[in-house]
């Protein structure tokens, strides 16, 4: 009976990580709103949640067990790739026009910092081939970018992990400090809002903090922020990559 | 009909991909170039051009929508199928590299904060 009932999870396993994903998102969202009092926001608990799952299998995750081996597919290269592109739709160049030279240049900085100062650690932390520091330092852009950025130049599913972590890691700190820090750095109107997006590139942690500062300033960071993933996917892996090979060799 | 909205996003993201292919060729490098940016930049420049000529459903935002929305489970299923017990030893690269940038990051706000000011009131 079991077994049988089993049959059905693992003939069916797309379906089943649509499930599964739905429950861990239930799950780390009633978290985040009752226990961290939103102060760590759902999907960051959601992607520890799932590094945690994958612990229990091996070399692929979770995914090297039989009846989560949809998780493989959802999780994939082309539904991510896919879904990522899709992103673009809320972006509009006649948006960044508004905004100005300056989030256009924040956007650039952001992007080169993150993956300059995320290269640095990477070399000092002993790692030399260029593909394992291109891909941690694109995790520090966000945790989007350095798992594509890490398929696109073949690094090892290992480096590809702390890519992700690096970019949770990011979400996290951006999330927790923006509200505590608002004031200081002068986060208080739409374009500094705008440049906040651009510096930091990583939607949700973005969306999260500038939500827990003022709400109203919550769509000037989210539309910089969309164009930082797109445009890190871009010369991450394109521009960055090549100029790191040749540094590196 | 969605599915339009979504053939539009699948043909950008051909078009992208084999762009990035094509790229790696050229400049002799394993892997796919970029392949995703581009995408992401054809459907900007598609979509924008098709809402200019008024040839942009709102059922197509709807079918393209469904995907944005998928992004952060896809997210999610992808964190759960990584190597985690390889990764583990060496986690300390990816809590430092996170913190040491995001913190950085903060300090960098002001300075262009500032240069938006400037911008203003000239």
């Amino acid at each position: 009976m079991i077994r049988m009932i089993e049959d059905v999870f693992v003939k069916n396993g797309l379906i089943f990580s649509f499930l599964l994903v739905g429950v861990m998102m239930l799950i780390t969202e009633y978290l985040s709103k009752r226990v961290f009092k939103n102060k760590i926001p759902g999907v960051a608990l959601a992607i520890i949640l799932g590094l945690i799952l994958a612990g229990f299998g091996k070399e692929k995750g979770i995914s090297n067990i039989a009846v989560f081996s949809g998780m493989a597919v959802l999780g994939g290269t082309m539904l991510r790739d896919f879904a990522i592109v899709s992103t673009a739709l809320g972006a509009s160049f006649d948006e960044i026009k508004k905004a100005g030279w300056i989030a256009v240049l924040s956007l650039f900085i952001g992007i080169l910092f993150s993956f300059c100062i995320g290269s640095f650690v990477a070399i000092g932390f002993g790692y030399h081939d260029a593909k394992s520091i291109a891909t941690i330092a694109a995790g520090t852009c966000t945790f989007i970018v350095g798992p594509i950025t890490g398929n696109a130049v073949g690094a090892s599913s290992e480096v590809i992990t702390l890519s992700i972590a690096a970019g949770v890691v990011k979400v996290v700190i951006v999330t927790i400090f923006t509200p505590l820090l608002a004031k200081r750095i002068g986060l208080v109107d739409k374009n500094t809002a705008m440049v906040f997006g651009g510096i930091m590139g990583t939607t949700s942690g973005v969306s999260a903090g500038l939500a827990a500062t003022d709400m109203k300033l919550v769509p000037y960071g989210a539309i910089t922020a969309t164009f930082y993933t797109g445009l890190a996917c871009l010369i991450c892996p394109s521009i960055l990559f090549p100029l790191l090979k040749l540094l590196t060799v | 009909m969605k599915i339009y909205g979504v053939a539009i996003l699948a043909s950008c993201y051909f078009a992208g991909l084999i762009l990035g292919e094509i790229l790696s060729n050229i400049f002799n490098i394993d892997g796919n170039l970029g392949g995703v940016g581009f995408a992401m930049l054809f459907l900007i420049l598609l979509s924008d051009w098709l809402k200019k000529k008024n040839l942009f459903h709102v059922e197509y935002e709807s079918g393209i929508g469904f995907w944005t929305s998928m992004y952060i489970p896809i997210v999610i299923a992808m964190a759960s199928i990584q190597n985690v017990h390889a990764a583990l030893s060496s986690g300390a690269v990816a809590v430092v590299a996170g913190t040491v940038v995001t913190s950085l990051c903060f300090f960098l706000i002001p300075v262009l904060t500032k240069l938006t000011k400037k911008n203003a009131e000239q």
